[in-house]
């Protein structure tokens, strides 16, 4: 399997909060059959589920590109929506534009990019007000942290 | 403390069964802001809430949390049973608010995430 690339492609559906978080959890549950350490699924689960809700939550749709790469593991989420006009301020804990239905739910409260930082070993966001919105996130697998740190 | 011991000290009710009422329960937090849940460094293994949506399902999925005792008397829909039941996570409901809940836990020895008690 060495050198090898393993990816998945998913569809996430704007506003259907009824199966939010269902393409994170394939995720996982494909981290957790091919045997990876739970703590690094965790984070990966975590930061791919807070990229999911900020698809159903603000955008039309969107699609969850996953990849197992040799060292790392790369997610990649695009959506067709509103973009992020200040991504700096966006990352900031406690900003929000999220409506009241969100935040109902237990979401919407300013945590979800800083949550995905924190989980992340890279992130990079890039927005088009009125376009959409790309986030990629890589999650070093804990050998190649190890080796890295 | 085991799950059993959760269920009596809250004296709370199951929302499905069969369940592993031998489930170690080591570490509780008590949230109703799940973005808070998923941004613990640590595991846990009992969230306490009030809120009651699926998406409580998905952040204990998420953030391997073994239990979820839901306050006040509160029912999560069948959809969200459904749900927790497929990713054998047990539910409880208790008609405690969420402090006497989370007191009454502290007081029978159980910690907290963060492990300050």
């Amino acid at each position: 399997m060495e050198g090898k690339v393993l990816e998945w492609d998913y569809e996430i559906e704007g506003k259907d909060f009824r199966n939010a978080g269902k393409v994170s959890s394939k995720v996982k549950e494909i981290l957790k059959e091919l045997g990876f350490d739970p703590d690094f699924v965790r984070r990966v689960a975590i930061a791919s589920y807070e990229a999911e809700m900020n698809v159903v939550c603000h955008a039309e749709k969107g699609a969850l590109h996953f990849a197992i790469l040799p060292a790392a593991l790369r997610i990649v989420v695009k959506d067709k929506g509103p973009g992020i006009p200040d991504i700096e301020l966006a990352m900031q804990e406690g900003y929000s534009t999220a409506p009241l239905e969100i935040r109902e739910m237990g979401f919407g409260a300013g945590m979800g990019l800083p949550n995905i930082k924190k989980n992340t070993d890279e992130l990079n966001i890039v927005s088009t007000v009125g376009q959409g919105t790309m986030v990629e996130m890589v999650i070093r697998s804990p050998l190649s942290r190890e080796g890295s740190e | 403390m085991q799950l059993w011991e959760v269920k009596e000290i809250l004296e709370a009710e199951l929302l499905w069964e069969p369940i592993d009422l031998q489930l170690e329960i080591e570490m509780a937090e008590a949230a109703d802001l799940m973005s808070d849940v998923l941004n613990r460094r640590l595991g846990c293994d009992l969230l306490i809430t009030g809120l009651v949506n699926s998406q409580v399902i998905r952040t204990a999925e998420m953030a391997d949390i073994k239990a979820i005792a839901f306050v006040r008397g509160k029912m999560p829909d069948q959809e969200a049973i459904t749900l927790a039941k497929s990713k054998g996570i047990p539910l409880l409901t208790t008609k405690l608010l969420m402090y006497e809940a989370c007191a009454r836990l502290a007081m029978k020895g159980l910690t907290g995430s963060s492990g300050t008690i």
